[in-house]
């Protein structure tokens, strides 16, 4: 009873204290929501990229064409020379038949065009389909398999799939960094803005310690203070969030340049991104004003 | 029963002043005393050092059976919150009302409102200002302010009340007003350490004398002795 009393009148100080010194607070604030709109945007960028690259890994695979001369023993031959290869994590046959039944399938032109080609017209190849675990290393793999006697032709998405990867993976990086130095910077912002809050209030720190307040007494409202300066700054940030990334997703259809990459789905990500937003907004808060008050509580 | 001992006290303020030299006390529970001399003599550095506002250079200050001198900064308000101090410059808080500026030593216990409430308004209408409750203390008169400051002291019962001239700025009418006030919460227990340039409030009292001159004890005076 006695500690809800304590922290009912601390939480009254401190939206005191938010309002008093207005002006500063709305610069800590604006800090804040500054800081994090950029960590908003790097989280979206940085968990979108971090998902094209799951989905770019998934979908990237080598196609090995076999010679259409082999018989099924020497298919066999190669199919365990596959599995030997280093970085393959999975590989499945598909036979000519399969592959133009499939074609036929999909469209009435392709049908009308390849049911009439007899066993010997038909061009098309039986293939090894390979997947692979490390998507850097797919040149490798492809070259090895085009070394194998019997394979005549080996595709996927040279050099461009490598490319995207490696950008993604910079980007993604950068992010990483960025959000963790402005994270810093802020805290480091906060605690000053804060500092000067304080300052203003010395002689009554000084005067709250003569007659015989504690430490935490007199810590407790700043930090409270500081939660809350955190948490209006996220306000903006978690709006802007909420409906800036559900706008894009609903704009660029879920997404981007192509089919393939996609974005995340809006719920719950947003919703998560917002936490996450709240979390840091008030623990940036919080820190700075407990390393503010700090050098005022000596005498 | 001792209160408060001083042994070989001796402050030395940055500056290079020595305020307060060799000085041995001894103070028992209940006791009244008033400590007198001239301007600079050492009385505000003297009872600074009894709640810890000024450390001592060197000596020995035991209040209340702690060693206020090596007491950590974190733990001051232990001490702090057992003695009740009348500052020289009253030390209100300029954003706060008279209600909250005694209610606020107080709230730092966490006493219930209605319980703050009640003890606030017997105080403040023992030193005469209960119809200035909401004001500020720049919208009080000196004397005024001064008995917002003895409210906020004793509010809370201390067992040791420290003034440094709490009549200062009364006319005399009013300073007997407060004396009796004090005198009756020394009845009730409450030792009274109070610092003060006026004779004639010692006279009337015939309380222990303390006399200071230049940082040292000049004369003692016993209860009644002192004319
Ligand atoms: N914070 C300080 N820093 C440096 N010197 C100080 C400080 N406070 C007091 N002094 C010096 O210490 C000496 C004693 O001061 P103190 O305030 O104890 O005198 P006092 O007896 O209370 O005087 P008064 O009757 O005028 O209040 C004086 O010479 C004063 O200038
Ligand atoms: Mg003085």
């Amino acid at each position: 009873m006695k500690t809800f009393r304590i922290i009912g009148r601390n939480i009254r100080d401190a939206f005191k204290g938010v309002f008093r010194n207005f002006s500063l607070s709305l610069a800590s604030i604006s800090c804040i929501t500054i800081t994090l709109i950029v960590v908003a945007v790097s989280i979206i960028l940085s968990y979108n990229v971090d998902n094209f690259t799951k989905l770019v890994e998934k979908d990237v695979t080598i196609v090995a064409f076999l010679d259409n001369e082999l018989k099924d023993e020497q298919i066999d031959e190669i199919k365990d020379k596959i599995s030997l290869i280093n970085n393959v994590e999975k590989y499945e046959f598909e036979s000519k038949n399969d592959i133009t039944q499939d074609m036929m399938d999909s469209s009435e032109v392709f049908e009308s065009i390849m049911k009439n080609w007899s066993e010997e017209e038909n061009p098309i190849q039986n293939t090894f389909q390979v997947k692979v675990k490390d998507i850097e290393h797919i040149d490798s793999v492809a070259k090895e398999i085009k070394q194998i006697d019997g394979i005549t032709l080996v595709k996927y998405g040279e050099g461009m799939v490598e490319q995207l990867v490696s950008v993604f993976d910079i980007v993604h990086k950068i992010c990483i960094v960025s959000v963790v130095a402005l994270i810093l910077v802020t805290a480091f912002l906060i605690s000053n803005t804060i500092k000067i809050t304080i300052a203003s209030r010395q002689r009554e720190i000084g005067i709250m310690r003569l007659i015989g307040a504690s430490n935490l007494n007199i810590r407790i409202p700043f930090i409270i203070e500081g939660l809350l300066l955190g948490a209006l700054g996220s306000i903006i940030p978690i709006i802007a969030t909420i409906y800036g990334y559900s706008t894009l997703y609903s704009n660029f259809n879920g997404q981007l340049f192509s089919p393939f990459i996609k974005l995340i789905p809006p719920t719950p990500f947003i919703y998560t991104t917002s936490l996450i937003l709240l979390g840091i907004g008030i623990i940036v808060g919080m820190f700075g004003s407990w390393r503010a008050v700090r050098k005022h509580l000596k005498i | 029963m001792e209160l408060i001992r001083l042994v070989n006290v001796k402050k030395t303020y940055k500056t290079g002043v020595t305020a307060i030299q060799g000085l041995n006390l001894s103070i028992n529970k209940g006791e009244f005393v008033f400590i007198i001399g001239s301007t600079g003599c050492g009385k505000s550095t003297l009872i600074k050092m009894l709640y810890r506002e000024e450390k001592p250079t060197a000596g020995q200050i035991i209040v209340g059976g702690i060693d206020v001198g090596k007491l950590r900064n974190g733990k001051v308000y232990k001490i702090r919150r057992k003695i009740g101090v009348v500052f020289q410059d009253y030390k209100l808080l300029p954003k706060s009302t008279v209600y909250e500026n005694v209610a606020f030593a107080l709230e730092i216990f966490g006493i219930p409102k209605d319980e703050i409430h009640a003890k606030v308004i017997k105080v403040l209408e023992l030193v005469g200002l209960k119809h200035k409750i909401k004001s500020y203390p720049a919208q009080l008169s000196g004397g005024e302010q001064q008995r917002v400051a003895i409210a906020r002291a004793i509010v809370n019962g201390p067992k040791l009340l420290i003034c440094d001239e709490p009549t200062g700025n009364l006319d005399p009418k009013t300073s007997m007003e407060i004396m009796t006030v004090l005198e009756e919460i020394n009845k009730l227990g409450t030792t009274i350490i109070m610092v003060t340039h006026s004779i004639d409030i010692v006279k009337e009292m015939n309380k222990r004398v303390i006399v200071l001159d230049s940082g040292r004890v000049l004369k003692d005076y016993e209860k009644g002795t002192y004319r």
